[in-house]
């Protein structure tokens, strides 16, 4: 154990720097002023394969291999290296792109094997110079980002029959071991020293944060005091006893590695239903355009609007009826109306959060025929079965989670001429407070027809938010009367009268009311602090069951953004401060 | 095809400088509102029947307007809206915002509480007219039951104003405001009026006079902080409410004078204290009425301390009477003052922040204003050449709201233990007994040029009219 001890740690010193593994969240708050917030120029989320700096992805028939090799001068911002394959943002928008683009694109990949690049190391996790250097705002974000793709890798895992399989090559400590647990299987190399490990308490005085403690009880059913011991333990555990505990499915000894990988990700491309001989769909550039004041895409289109601190959101619904068979779908692959329209609105999501993090208040409006968008769902239901219809689905599921899970107060404003219908209806039921208009602008356009919502299929079952629960049922949660009359009244274009009634909008003011009420409820939440804001609209929007998204959001993203401010991680004598020093952090010994 | 309905003449029907005819929002909230209001006037307002009163109608806010004299039957009374006029370069004189222009719409920051200062204060109005309900019947002369009908309408008016504001700058939840203060009555089990100051029925003529000139007086110091208010309309609004309110006061004041003069006239015919007997009130228990009236009144500025007022003042939404009189810095974040405490179980005084001690603040403007009543009715008694005074009492006496809850104290200032309190209070404040003797005075006089035997009659009449005009005329 001494011996394991020391190899771990002398690892981490012995690259001279402080690169050890902190999970994405085991972020150090450094308590200095903190000068660089980021990156000046606007983050990008869009990249492709061929400009990966990190990851090398190469398909095999039905095998599909992510190797982490990150650069270490490849940092998204200048200020630290990323030795050791730890990672930051820029690492990790790539690796979303990997996930994405092996669903779309490779229909015929059924397992994806995520590995390292690097000798003795798999990948110690986020980057703790990066983390250091980050505002708190900064770091949240990319934990919940990161959070975000692990549960999309586990998604695929668990809908789309392309498993993800962990080959451990060396040690995973912190991040790395919580990439790991996000696959469905793991397997380590048994040489002696490599093992994995969540060394954030021992270590940093802070814990793992990107699902490391949720994932080793709730999903790998680790027993609880061995899993306390094993995240108090900072060099981990390999060989047996890790597969014993639970914390890997295997160990392979060094000789054997490259052909057991191999052999159990054929095994696990057997059990697939993914199709034999399909072709993948492109995920071509999106079309996009950027200022100071204004992000535009084909269907979406957001208005920064800095004196008010809001973003204004349009999504627009289709412009035409959906092809008539599935095939058409496939023929206009990226373009199809639903794809194109999760794609941008999933990037529009990330950009605003990443880049403005002072539009507290986001806007929702849509603007189309709500008929429309009801046809183009229907054709995804009746095609369910179909892989890229599947796909397509999923995907608008988890952009809608993205939602549900930004830090943002959601307003949601149904007005005549929107098309707030099915799958766009979710965006509304998503937000924190809608306000639908009752009648028309009379000074706008006095025929128009006023403004509706319709429930429909899409809002009852396929589009599931994080507690696994419709955003309808969390709506209505523990009001079964309320939901069935909401679902009774599927198919309906409510007006805002009856959609108040069924407690599907707020409030529905008239013509006379509405810009006031808008202006005012908008202008009050950004007078709220935001901190408070974002604990409120996390505890509201989450109603009902826990799940082990839901607790890796909530319990163990509010733990460790608590455990970040406290003097004994980020004070002058806490353990974020003095690792690295060779001196002890003196703790508070007080419980609170 | 039916044809359209002529738009309603809203100027003639509601008097008012807001533009109301071109206001979709505010016409449609009034049209829904007034019905209620009306209803609300027949079962809470005056019971007395009358055919008409002789009142003021303001039509404008003009010099001539603001006072238009004539019989009105009470029900059709012109409840106008009216705001002082628009100073377009006026700026915030305070806070947080001072410099800035003033608001001419709710922010949002603030609207919550906006909304509950003027709920409060709207509250108050209404609630008078309720606590002054059964008063006609009782009336000393014409004379006195026009002032009183006059004061009424007055609330009234001023319900309508705050109204006015929570129907045109807060939406849904002002409609729902307003409709509620319609729904609070003074005095109600289920529904109270929100300061309990106000759910007391107001039982005689003389609890009336101090009613006018000590809690009508609160209003006025409330008014004027709100007037102001960074918040353009509220700060207009109040203004024209201010003016309307010295009225109310003037009705206080000289009612207190009469009462006095009337009762130093027997005392010197009589050559004795004792008028009781003689029909008239005596000195003592007028200094009891004003003890109650003025020091439930000081309740009403609340405590000595307040971070609510602290915030309205740095926000912008109320700021000090005479705010823009003061010489200082008018943020006040790095001032003091010393507000009234009780240290070691006496009366003292402890050091706060200025922005915490407001109400302190306001309360003592109050106080100093007060004592002019007070000199003016020792004028009466000294010109008689009587040697007895009336006096205010201390502050700390019979109060139930700040640092003084908690001791009881005499008129001089000496803290007493409870039981001694209890024992003694019937010298200070009006007994049963007390209250029996003035309640059976209360004879009505009905009959044009007459007065009550308690009261002395007014110098001069309404708008230049004698008193024996015929003021009122009964149903």
């Amino acid at each position: 154990m001494s011996v394991e001890h020391e190899l771990t740690v002398g690892m981490v010193t012995g690259e001279g720097s402080m690169t050890i593994t902190a999970g994405a969240s085991g972020a150090p708050e450094d308590v200095r002023p903190q000068e660089d917030p980021g990156p000046r120029s606007a983050v990008g989320f869009q990249t492709h394969p061929s400009r990966y700096r990190h990851w090398h992805l190469s398909v095999e028939g039905p095998i599909a291999t992510l190797t982490m090799d990150v650069d270490e001068q490849g940092g998204l911002v200048p200020g630290y290296e990323l030795k050791l394959n730890s990672y930051d943002l820029g690492v990790d928008i790539e690796l979303y792109d990997a996930v994405q683009r092996l669903r779309f694109e490779h229909p015929e990949v059924r397992t994806v094997v995520v590995t390292g690049g690097k000798e003795k190391v798999f990948c110690a996790g986020a980057n703790i110079r990066m983390l250091a250097a980050s505002t708190h705002a900064w770091k949240v974000n990319f934990c919940k980002f990161t959070n975000e793709t692990r549960n999309a890798m586990e998604d695929a895992s668990a809908h789309s029959g392309q498993t993800y399989l962990a080959a451990l090559n060396g040690t995973a400590s912190g991040g790395g071991y919580e990439l790991a647990l996000a696959c469905e299987h793991i397997m380590l190399v048994d040489d002696r020293s490599s093992a994995v490990s969540l060394p954030e308490l021992p270590l940093l005085g802070v814990l793992p944060g990107t699902g490391g403690l949720t994932r080793v009880v709730d999903k790998r059913h680790v027993r609880r005091d061995l899993a306390d011991y094993f995240s108090t333990r900072s060099e981990g555990v390999g060989g047996r006893k890790a597969v014993q505990w639970r914390l890997v499915d295997e160990v392979v000894p060094r000789p054997r590695w490259e052909e057991t990988v191999a052999e159990r990700a054929a095994e696990f491309a057997r059990t697939s239903p993914r199709p034999q001989d399909a072709t993948g769909v492109a995920l071509t550039p999106l079309d996009r355009t950027r200022t100071a004041d204004r992000v535009s895409y084909r269907h979406v289109t957001a208005v920064l609007d800095r004196d008010r601190g809001c973003a204004e959101i349009t999504v627009t619904g289709p412009d035409a009826e959906p092809p008539r068979t599935v095939a058409g779908v496939h023929e206009q692959g990226a373009r199809f109306w639903t794809l194109a329209v999760t794609r941008e609105l999933d990037d529009l999501i990330l950009d605003l959060r990443t880049n403005e993090t002072e539009l507290g208040t986001w806007v929702l409006r849509t603007k189309g025929d709500p008929a429309l968008v009801l046809a183009y769902d229907a054709l995804l239901l009746d095609h369910a079965g179909d892989w890229l219809v599947n796909e397509i689905v999923l995907y608008l599921k988890r952009t809608l989670k993205r939602l549900d899970v930004t830090s943002r107060s959601i307003i949601a404003l149904i007005e005549p001429g929107s098309c707030f219908a099915g799958s766009l209806l979710e965006p509304a039921l998503a937000a924190d407070r809608s306000y639908q208009l009752s009648g028309v602008f009379e000074e706008g356009d006095p025929a128009a027809e006023p403004a509706t919502v319709t429930v429909g299929p899409m809002n009852l079952g396929p589009l599931p938010m994080g507690n696994g629960l419709t955003r309808l049922g969390t709506r209505f949660w523990g009001d079964a009367d309320a939901l069935a009359a909401a679902t009774a009244n599927a198919g309906e274009a409510l007006e805002a009268e009856d959609a108040e009634r069924l407690g599907l909008v707020t409030f529905a003011p008239d013509d006379i009311d509405w810009a006031d009420e808008v202006r005012m409820a908008i202008e009050e939440r950004a007078s709220f602090s935001p901190d408070a804001l974002t604990g409120l609209e996390a505890n509201y929007r989450f109603a009902g069951p826990e799940t082990v998204e839901t607790k890796i959001f909530g319990r163990l993203a509010a733990w460790q953004n608590w455990i970040f401010y406290r003097p004994n991680a980020s004070g002058p004598d806490g353990a974020l401060r003095k690792f690295g020093t060779g001196q002890r952090a003196d703790f508070d010994k007080k419980r609170v | 095809m039916t044809p359209l309905p002529a738009p309603a003449d809203y100027s003639e029907k509601i008097p008012n400088n807001v533009d109301l005819h071109e206001d979709r929002r505010l016409q449609r909230a009034l049209e829904s509102w007034q019905p209620n209001f009306l209803t609300w006037w027949e079962s809470m307002g005056p019971t007395l029947p009358t055919e008409d009163v002789y009142l003021r109608t303001a039509v404008n806010v003009g010099r001539e307007g603001w006072a238009h004299f004539g019989h009105v039957a009470m029900r059709d009374y012109r409840w106008g809206i009216f705001l002082a006029e628009r100073d377009r370069d006026r700026r915030i004189a305070f806070g947080q915002h001072r410099g800035e222009p003033v608001w001419q719409k709710v922010p949002g920051e603030y609207r919550a509480d906006l909304r509950r200062l003027i709920v409060i204060q709207g509250d108050t109005e209404p609630a008078s007219v309720e606590q002054q309900r059964n008063l006609g019947a009782t009336a000393p002369s014409l004379y006195d039951m026009r002032n009183l009908f006059q004061v009424n309408v007055e609330e009234g008016r001023h319900l309508w104003a705050m109204v006015y504001l929570l129907h045109a700058y807060f939406g849904r939840e002002g409609r729902e405001e307003a409709e509620e203060l319609l729904h609070r009555n003074s005095g109600s089990e289920e529904s109270p009026r929100i300061l309990g100051a106000f759910n007391e029925e107001t039982p005689d003529w003389l609890s009336f006079f101090m009613f006018t000139y000590f809690t009508d007086r609160d209003g006025k110091y409330q008014l004027g902080t709100l007037k102001e208010s960074a918040f353009d309309p509220l700060s207009r609004t109040c203004e024209f409410m201010l003016k309307e309110e010295s009225h109310h006061m003037f009705v206080g004041t000289t009612g207190v004078d009469r009462v006095v003069e009337r009762t130093a006239q027997l005392m010197l015919e009589h050559d004795t204290d004792d008028v009781g007997g003689l029909g008239g009130i005596p000195l003592n228990v007028i200094q009891k009425y004003l003890n109650f009236h003025y020091s439930v009144s000081l309740d009403l500025f609340g405590s000595e301390t307040s971070t609510n007022v602290a915030n309205y003042f740095t926000a912008g939404l109320k700021g000090r009477w005479s705010e823009e009189r003061r010489r200082d810095d008018h943020r006040l974040t790095d001032d003091s003052i010393m507000v009234d405490a009780v240290v070691d179980g006496r009366i003292g005084q402890t050091e706060v922040s200025a922005l915490v001690g407001l109400n302190s603040d306001l309360r003592r403007e109050y106080i100093r204003d007060c004592q002019n009543g007070v000199n003016r009715w020792n004028r009466i008694l000294e010109e008689a050449g009587l040697p007895q005074r009336l006096r205010l009492p201390h502050t700390a006496f019979n109060r139930r709201v700040g640092a003084f809850s908690g001791i009881e104290v005499t008129p001089e200032g000496e803290v007493l233990p409870a039981e001694e309190w209890e024992r003694r209070k019937g010298a200070w404040l009006p007994t049963d007994v007390d209250k029996t003797h003035v309640r059976s005075l209360m004879r009505p006089v009905h009959e044009r040029g007459k007065i009550a035997a308690w009261i002395a009659p007014p110098r001069q009449g309404i708008n230049g009219k004698p008193f024996d005009y015929d003021y009122v005329h009964l149903a």
